[in-house]
């Protein structure tokens, strides 16, 4: 019972982090039909700021800083790597996405030196607490509510407000909404810029729980949150946060069986199984090609 | 104009090719990595200079661990920076190459080695690697000499390779002993990286000495959440944990058994002998222990003298993880050093083919006891040093020393 | 009448000039030494060229974006390995396992690893095995897969390459994969240097061998695309709908080309095997694929010269050139220490390397022409080059 209930409680943390990972995939692409490889890398180049800012502030101040910080990183990246890209194919765009993607990696190797860096203890979030006899992490027990505030404040914005109103008239059709006088670079730039702040808080809450950072960290997150984006039907925000709570769960219940080699593979199974059977995921939208 | 950046593309490939041809390794003298901070004790730079080469990974999840066993040799460098053959003394030179961790990428780096015209190899730490690059020094003639690769695999079927450690099945029936006699333990929960080669082997060994049962798990590269791993471990009331994983691994999950608070024993091998692992556990309740080749009061010399470098240069510190606890990797690399210079000495002559000759009959007293070399080119050795975290004081204590028969 | 005349020079100009570099290799080898650089360059540039050519066929020639070449060498790799392993070494292979559970190997059939005939022939069988197991696991792979379009069947071979990678490392299949262990002592490229009775080399071919193997592989890829099938994959890659209105049979020609890139990438597998003196499945990651696309992007998406030219210059650069940039250097007798260097700094420098060419030389180093193309009399009237917006 202790176990099970250990299993659920990391599978759901683990589900709310991949969940802030994903909104930020699932954003992109709504809007730029580009899977964004580069967005777990600086999910872990927000981890290592903290790491280095931590060193000189206290943790508390640093992690505003932090999130400001990594939505920066989103924005530059854009400008500098998709934006002169925006007339090519797409193909060149994911391209020019993996090169970041290196780059950051290779840059926070560079900067480590190659050495796991120690996340530092956030107050609060890092204390232990009881749930039902399972020893766990606080951070464990505020990860699903504060992705489902997020959330929903994020569909407001995008239901209420006129910047809302902006992304998904830029997503429905890029180049209508263009000569319908809405900005397209501002509103993209606040899209990497919103995915970026979310990707920030969520290393935030995944590197408390996991504590050392490697230059690879992101890399898996990144690709299970994106699994989770295309699960929960990619463009959708809730069907994001559903799909990363499934692949938690589910990734956590598969490590807890006897069958843990195959904890990725069942990720990626069920990747090919959702694109095959029903490809615009559980709640995508349908569309059809024009020729 | 594409034209003509293809055309300018093709001849830079032909003149490069071209630039392979003229003489030998024009390439190669580019690089001239110097060893850090190299005093004024120095002899005159215009004699002659022997190198070593330092298979070693800077990077990748070894990283850390390769780092420390480099600072060895480094500082055995600057403690000895010459050698004397056939009457003439020759500054030694250290030649770098990082193989990543990466099996993959050990190949290159190896022939990255051999093109520098080292005399002899040191290196490397992870065994995974080692095995990778081992043929490439093998084909070249070149000898190497593993600090603390520890898997059979490594001398076995090279005659090229030696070693200066233990094995893997002395320390998996070492540790299993242990886990039998200390803790009475009838259940051990084995984790260990899927595809890691020196994960696995310790974890087969340990399984055939140990009486009692085992649950095995292995996690695939890059994890970070081994929570459920941990839980497992209980809710199977397994008596110990056993973990042989690389640092990058070790440190969380001894981090996230701290949290946890799993006051199950975690027994670990020579690679969680690190103060990384030491500085994830200060503070915590968790029981850990782990097998090594050296504890720090072996030789209270080398045990001064290194401190005492590691906090005047900076680098240094940074990568022994920032404090002066000594691990036993360093002590290894340093040993390793002492055994090369014996072996140059000893051929009289810096070709590869005379120390290769001359290294299997090297006999050498380290600050990690007697070097000496079998058949097969392994060290005869017989001795585990078993540390336990001291979590108050953030210092490993002896535990005991184990021998198998 | 004029154009085949043309086609036909151009075709022996290449296969002159395939045949005199290969001569140069062979030369190069016996009179430099053989430990240089250069060879570990030469020797993995020919495995990357044939694999990034095998991506380019599916992802430059026909519009398939795929990003599993990293699990179809797996495939290779291991087939290779499992067939050439010599029964005597297996028990010291499979230590783990108490010997493998094939007690066979393709050399020994033939007279053993250690005569020529059971060499190339044992080498050379294992190798298109490998391919056509590749080829096999892609046509199961394409049936569900290639009905995707762009970036999801990218997501899904990309996918694919994990799936393999874990199936392979498991421990059940201990006795044929060896769990998670290498695979190893097997013939390399060195084993095809010939030696005299006491054992010395008398004449070297491990970079020949490698160079040969990737020109076949590599001119039977060119044949192809200048074949019927080759015109119906490039009609494909301009417009799938046109196509098909052509009468062109779209699932079966994307599952031919699939099929045909997963066979390459499977030999390119086997031989990466052979350079690398050892086959495991934590090496061929999805890191290694995205290298293969950086390649063909480089090299020009649609140019099988690009690809090859980029080959060799992406892993000179990578390997050997930049290698420097990773040790601390001190100038002027020590007293100058160049800042930025230490390690890490060659893989940074080189990644902003390639974001430059992605970025502003977008169509790379040979765009789609090839390097005879650049060498003909310009014709008065290029075709206008449409399609670039449709990839």
């Amino acid at each position: 019972m202790q176990y099970a209930i250990s299993i659920l409680l990391s599978g759901v943390s683990l589900g709310g982090q991949y969940a802030l990972i994903a909104i930020g995939y699932t954003m992109v692409y709504g809007i730029l039909r580009l899977i964004n490889f580069a967005h777990g890398d600086v999910f872990m180049v927000a981890g290592l700021m903290m790491v280095y800012l931590s060193a000189s502030i206290s943790p508390l101040a640093a992690l505003p800083l932090v999130v400001i910080l990594t939505a920066l990183l989103g924005f530059v990246i854009e400008r500098a790597a998709y934006k002169p890209l925006r007339s090519a194919p797409r193909m060149s765009v994911m391209i020019s996405a993996i090169g970041v993607s290196y780059l950051l990696q290779n840059l926070a190797t560079y900067v480590t030196g190659g050495l796991p860096q120690m996340y530092p203890d956030l107050p609060f979030l890092s204390k232990s607490v009881n749930i039902l006899g399972a020893p766990t992490k606080w951070v464990t027990v505020v990860t699903p509510f504060l992705v489902v505030i997020l959330v929903i404040a994020l569909t407001q914005l995008i239901h209420h407000t006129k910047i809302g109103m902006a992304m998904r008239a830029v997503a429905k059709d890029f180049e209508t909404s263009q000569l319908m006088g809405i900005k397209i670079n501002s509103v993209i730039s606040i899209t990497f810029i919103i995915g970026s702040l979310l990707a920030g808080l969520g290393s935030a809450l995944y590197f408390t729980n996991y504590q050392s950072i490697v230059p690879l960290s992101g890399a898996l997150p990144g690709l299970r949150a994106f699994v989770a984006a295309v699960f929960g039907g990619i463009g959708s925000i809730p069907g994001a946060v559903v799909g990363a709570f499934l692949i938690g769960i589910s990734e956590t219940i598969i490590k807890g069986s006897s069958w843990s080699v195959f904890s990725d593979a069942f990720t990626f199974a069920l990747l090919i199984v959702i694109l095959v059977v029903k490809p615009t995921g559980l709640f995508g939208e349908k569309v059809t090609d024009k020729v | 104009m594409k034209k003509l950046l293809a055309m300018l593309l093709s001849c830079s490939l032909i003149l490069a090719l071209a630039a392979g041809c003229s003489g030998t390794g024009s390439g190669g003298s580019a690089a001239t990595p110097a060893p850090s901070d190299n005093g004024g004790d120095r002899p005159d730079p215009g004699s002659k200079i022997v190198r070593i080469g330092v298979f070693e990974p800077a990077t990748g999840d070894s990283g850390a661990g390769g780092k420390q066993e480099m600072l060895g040799m480094q500082y055995a460098n600057k403690v000895t920076p010459t050698v004397e053959i056939g009457g003439e003394v020759y500054n030694v030179e250290l030649v770098y190459a990082d193989n990543g961790s990466d099996p993959a990428k050990a190949p290159t780096a190896a022939s990255d080695l051999v093109s520098k015209d080292v005399s002899l190899v040191l290196g490397s730490y992870g065994s995974g690697v080692s095995m990778a690059g081992g043929p490439v020094f093998n084909e070249a003639g070149l000898s190497a000499i593993g600090v603390t690769c520890t898997n059979p695999g490594v001398t076995a079927g090279n005659d090229y390779y030696f070693r200066i450690c233990f094995l893997d099945p002395f320390q998996g029936t070492v540790l299993a002993n242990f886990a039998t006699e200390k803790f009475s333990a009838q259940k051990a929960y084995l984790l260990g990286e899927l595809g890691n080669e020196y994960d696995q082997g310790l974890i087969s060994y340990f399984e055939q000495a140990f009486s009692g049962t085992v649950v095995k798990d292995s996690f695939p590269t890059n994890t970070s959440d081994f929570t459920t791993f941990l839980n497992k471990a209980v809710s199977e009331k397994a008596d110990v944990i056993f973990c042989p994983v690389s640092i990058a691994y070790s440190t969380q999950i001894v981090k996230q058994a701290a949290s946890l608070g799993i006051d199950i024993p975690i027994l670990g091998s020579d690679t969680l002998d690190s103060n990384m692992v030491l500085e994830a556990a200060s503070g915590s309740n968790v029981q850990l222990y782990v097998s090594t080749f050296y504890q720090e009061g072996g030789s209270p010399d080398f045990d001064n003298g290194i401190k005492e470098w590691i906090n005047s240069d900076s680098t240094a510190k940074t990568n022994n993880g920032g404090n002066d606890t000594i691990a036993a990797v360093t002590a290894m690399g340093f040993d390793s050093y002492y055994v090369a210079l014996e072996a140059i000495k000893s051929a009289g002559s810096t070709d590869p083919a005379a120390v290769k000759a001359a290294l299997s009959g090297v006999t050498y007293t380290g600050v990690s006891g007697a070097i000496a070399f079998d058949d097969t080119g392994d060290a005869i050795r017989d001795t585990a040093y078993i540390k336990t975290a001291d979590t108050a004081n953030n210092v490993w204590t002896l535990e005991t020393v184990q021998t198998v028969g | 009448m004029l154009q085949k005349q043309n086609n036909k020079r151009g075709a022996w100009i290449a296969l002159l000039c395939v045949a005199a570099l290969l001569i140069l290799v062979m030369v190069l080898e016996n009179t430099i030494k053989p430990t240089h650089m250069l060879f570990t360059v030469l020797k993995k540039g020919a495995v990357y060229a044939l694999v990034a050519c095998s991506m380019n066929l599916l992802n430059g020639f026909t519009g398939l974006f795929s990003l599993g070449q990293a699990g179809f060498m797996l495939v290779g790799a291991y087939t290779y390995a499992i067939l050439t392993i010599p029964v005597a070494d297996r028990d010291a292979v499979y230590y783990l396992y108490n010997g493998s559970a094939l007690k066979f190997s393709l050399p020994d059939l033939f007279g053993g690893a250690n005569s020529p005939v059971g060499l190339i022939l044992g080498v050379l069988i294992a190798l298109v095995l490998a391919g056509c197991m590749s080829a096999l696991i892609a046509w199961l792979i394409g049936l569900p897969v290639l009905r995707l379009k762009s970036d999801y069947l990218a997501i899904a071979t990309l996918g694919f390459g994990e799936i393999v990678r874990s199936v392979l490392q498991w421990d059940k299949l201990g006795p044929v994969t060896n769990g998670a262990n290498a695979l190893k002592n097997f013939p390399t490229f060195s084993s095809f240097n010939i030696k005299n009775a006491s054992g010395e080399v008398i004449f070297r071919l491990s970079a020949f061998v490698p160079f040969l193997l990737a020109a076949v592989c590599i001119g039977i890829i060119v044949l192809l695309i200048n074949s019927s099938y080759g015109r119906a994959f490039k009609a494909i890659r301009e417009d799938e709908v046109a196509a098909e209105a052509m009468g062109i049979n779209l699932a079966q020609h994307k599952r031919l080309s699939f099929c045909i890139s997963s066979f390459f990438a499977g030999v390119g597998g086997g031989m990466f095997a052979m350079f690398a003196n050892q086959a495991q499945a934590k090496t061929f990651t999805t890191a290694m694929t995205y290298e293969f696309l950086l390649i063909v992007v480089i090299g020009g998406i649609g140019s099988i010269s690009g690809s090859c030219i980029a080959s060799f210059l992406y892993v000179a650069a990578s390997e050997w050139w930049l290698r420097f940039l990773d040790s601390e250097t001190y100038l002027f007798n020590g007293t100058f220490k160049v800042p930025f260097l230490r390690t890490g700094f060659r893989m940074v420098v080189f990644s902003i390397i390639i974001m430059i060419v992605v970025l502003f030389f977008r169509r790379g180093i040979m765009g789609d022409k090839e390097l005879f193309d650049l060498f003909r009399p310009r014709k008065p009237k290029q075709m206008a080059k449409a399609g670039d917006h449709n990839g």
